[in-house]
């Protein structure tokens, strides 16, 4: 465990930047996302969430994936390069490192993601405890603790410190590498802090879900449940809920053809929208009803199944701020377990 | 209370057999959570609230609707109303097939993670407040409110330079995120297809390589809903990333108004849209922006 | 006539990419007959021909942009002497309020143009495409509104350059002066 003055901070990341490319939350134009650092950057550590979650670090919103160019009868492949910058988030929050554990658990599962697994890699996570869980959160649902993130460096902000553990050995090395600016400290001094997050916590209005009710071997049930019909009634089939989620991780494959060459890109999917999972037959999803269905399940029953019961939701409460229609997880997991048990 | 006489009064036309569904809000997660809902029974209807969280346009909801028998009750704010009759005049409602309360409105609440206090900036400049189409008004109609004018934002772009308004409209429009909710919401994205959902011409509905599709996107959508848009303010209240939409539309309602005389979408069904009449004599010549008319810099 | 003709050039070695929208009653018979008059005008304009001027979608002029054309002018029959009767009077409204539009994003106005031109026109096809090169050589390369590669977080992403032909990185190479919000 290791301690800094809150002051020092601007110069430490300045160090870091000249490192390796470092990301933090800056507040611009009203709202709160990961900018580059660079002298200057005002960091916003006070607002607990940014709007769109760091999975876009590692599975970033587009990606290139190769061109193709033809000259003549010849046709010449270049594929794109894996990255290889260190690079380092700061800030994050516990269940949006939770998030990227999750997105592990299919992006380093066979057939492993190059891209992926080389952004894991290169970059270091620096989490930040939660000291004001809001109403819209609810990670203790999915036994997440905002007083303790699980990253490469953890840190805890407390009177005026900043407290940072390393919890991996690239967090360890990077420790070192900022030795000039810690000094040692004792892992009593956040206890308290840890307590007042976790007592916090433990109110929070939504902190406790009938997760338990959602065995896959309900599967059928559960899909086939009436609910559905009413929950998707007023969805608009957005995809905000998608693209904001730490946790949703689905992507299309497409070409962008210059005329001159083709670039094949992937980029974010939504299963609301009307072209998801098209095929050349059609589509197999072609209600909303079935589209909005598709979402929830996945997170609550199918993703379990595969990956030995984690429930692909991580409680960040972007779907539930963000939603225009005020649909989110927690309305669909009350509405399936009350009236499927009734 | 309004909200009571709502419950009351849908209940009553519920009994009565002249609708048989409603939409409306109700109380979701929060107390500032009012989400849209449709009500089939007088059981469900109990959970129908009206409060200032109450900010959804209840108008899309019922486009393409196609009830079998019976009405559907919506409950219209006054803004909501020019919406819905710009939906009319679409053809896209039958007038006949719904049964409109209108209901006063104090402004809308700007929510920040389910918290908030401040009006949404559409209520901040709204003038809309008396309803333009209903069958019966319900509660006290609280409307007259001290407004700002609604093109400060646009003027104040004007009179920028050039540079500095692509700079604004660069920074804006690069947080897209492409979700779409803008479109989703809009009242007047009615599109059965939307040219952006057409995989076989290079527009997706996804993001693209290019950031240019996302500029497009913003620029085409205001565009196709010129002259119809009634800036009910839905695009700006649900986007995720805050891009001041609005400013896209009202400058097209801005320059129909100064170009082509005052006009209102959705306030008069009978009139003809700017878009879709001309003035043989009288309509300027697009020179006219060159020329450092009244677009100028 | 070749570029050199055209008298004071700021930039001799840029060749701007021009697209005319022309109907197909007025406009395109008016290119005709300056190509039958033997009048020239500038190769940078590439034609392409449209049922009538309010056939031209904004999106034409736009996709037009982001494959690298530094201006785009657009050409119907005179207000009164549409082919449909009335196409043209819709066309003007509609392409004034883009305009204007265009003009709002902070693209420069100078890259459009709008000109009635009628079959018996010829020379006026000539002079206006001359003038409308001229203006677009002197403006320079169409920066703001080409397509460029998404800004991507990760620095690694935005290696790859060879996108877009003409357009390049266009999108990023405008750099904003200053943003507001």
């Amino acid at each position: 465990m290791y301690k800094m003055n809150m002051q020092d901070m601007p110069e430490m990341l300045t160090h870091m930047a000249e490192l390796m490319d470092v990301y933090v939350p800056v507040r611009r134009g009203g709202l709160v996302n990961f900018e580059p650092f660079s002298q200057g950057v005002e960091v916003d550590l006070g607002t607990l969430k940014t709007v769109k979650s760091p999975k876009d670090f590692f599975l970033p919103q587009v990606e290139h994936l190769f061109s193709a160019q033809s000259q003549g009868s010849k046709l010449s492949v270049k594929p794109q390069d894996l990255p290889s910058s260190p690079f380092a988030i700061f800030g994050i929050r516990s269940c949006d490192s939770r998030g990227l554990e999750i997105l592990d658990s299919v992006y380093l599962s066979e057939p492993v993601d190059k891209f992926y697994e080389a952004r894991r890699e290169k970059g270091i996570i620096m989490s930040l405890a939660c000291l004001d869980p809001t109403a819209t959160c609810f990670c203790t649902a999915f036994e997440i603790d905002p007083a303790e993130p699980k990253a490469d460096v953890a840190m805890w902000e407390v009177v005026g410190q900043l407290y940072a553990q390393a919890q991996s050995a690239k967090g360890e090395s990077l420790i070192i590498e900022l030795s000039k600016f810690f000094q040692k400290a004792d892992i009593g001094d956040i206890a308290q802090e840890q307590g007042a997050i976790r007592e916090k916590a433990s109110e929070l209005p939504w902190g406790k879900l009938p997760l338990q009710e959602l065995k896959s071997d309900r599967l059928l049930e559960l899909f086939d449940a009436p609910q559905w019909e009413e929950l998707h009634k007023t969805c608009l089939a957005c995809g905000i809920c998608t693209y904001l989620c730490p946790t949703c991780q689905c992507y299309d494959v497409q070409d962008h053809g210059t005329g001159a060459e083709i670039l094949r890109y992937r980029c974010w999917d939504s299963c609301m929208y009307s072209d998801f999972t098209m095929m050349a037959h059609g589509n197999i999803r072609n209600s909303q009803k079935e589209r909005f269905r598709q979402r929830f399940m996945h997170k609550l029953v199918y993703h379990p199944e595969n990956n030995g019961g984690e429930i692909s939701c991580v409680g960040c409460g972007r779907c539930v701020s963000k939603c225009p229609a005020s649909l989110n997880i927690i309305k669909v997991i009350n509405s399936l377990v009350v009236k499927a048990d009734v | 209370m309004i909200q009571d006489l709502m419950i009351e009064r849908a209940k009553q036309l519920l009994l009565s057999g002249e609708i048989t569904c409603a939409a409306g809000w109700k109380r979701g997660d929060f107390i500032t959570d009012s989400q849209p809902a449709i009500f089939e029974s007088l059981q469900e209807l109990e959970n129908l609230v009206y409060d200032k969280y109450c900010a959804a346009n209840l108008s899309k909801y019922l486009v393409g609707l196609n009830l079998k028998e019976g009405k559907i009750l919506v409950f219209l704010k006054p803004c909501d109303s020019y919406s819905f009759n710009q939906l009319v005049k679409e053809n896209l409602i039958k007038r006949e097939s719904v049964y409109i309360i209108g209901i006063g409105c104090e402004g809308n609440i700007r929510l920040e993670e389910m918290q908030g206090t401040e009006l949404l900036e559409r209520c901040l400049v709204c003038t809309k407040t008396e309803h333009v189409v209903y069958d019966e008004l319900v509660g006290e109609q609280l409307n007259a409110r001290e407004a700002r004018s609604r093109f400060e934002g646009v003027l104040e772009l004007e009179q920028m330079s050039s540079g500095n308004r692509y700079g604004f409209w660069h920074e804006q429009l690069s947080r897209c995120i492409r979700c779409n909710a803008c479109r989703n919401v809009c009242p007047s994205c009615n599109c059965r297809k939307c040219v952006f959902d057409n995989n076989k011409y290079d527009t997706g509905q996804k993001a693209s390589v290019s950031t240019f599709e996302d500029q497009m996107f913003h620029i085409i959508r205001a565009y196709h809903v010129a002259g119809r848009c009634t800036d009910c303010g839905e695009c700006s209240r649900v986007c995720p990333q805050l891009i001041e939409l609005h400013l896209l539309n009202r400058k097209f309602i801005k320059d129909i108004n100064t170009l082509y005389g005052p006009y209102q979408a959705g306030e008069d069904i009978s009139a003809q849209g700017p878009l879709t009449d001309f003035n043989a004599k009288t309509d300027p010549e697009p020179g006219i922006i060159h020329q450092g008319g009244q677009a100028d810099v | 006539m070749p570029l050199d003709k055209l008298d004071n050039l700021d930039n001799e070695d840029f060749t701007p990419l021009i697209v005319a929208f022309c109907c197909n009653w007025c406009s395109y018979a008016g290119a005709d007959l300056a190509g039958t008059s033997r009048l020239s005008y500038p190769a940078e304009v590439k034609i392409i021909k449209v049922p009538c001027s309010c056939r031209i979608d904004p999106l034409f002029v736009l996709r037009a942009f982001q494959r690298g054309a530094d201006g785009a002018i657009l050409c119907g029959c005179h207000p009164g002497d549409c082919h449909y009767s009335t196409g043209n009077y819709y066309a003007r409204r509609r392409i004034t309020l883009f305009f204007s539009m265009l003009d709002y994003l902070g693209i420069e106005k100078q890259r459009t143009h709008l000109e009635w031109v009628s079959a018996a026109e010829g020379a006026k096809f000539a002079e206006t495409m001359r003038a409308f090169t001229k203006q677009i050589h002197a403006l320079g390369k169409n920066k703001k509104i080409a397509g460029g590669l998404r800004k991507e977080l990760h620095a690694n992403f935005s290696a790859y350059t060879g996108f877009g032909g003409q357009g390049g990185q266009g999108g990023q190479g405008a750099e904003p002066t200053e943003g507001r919000g």
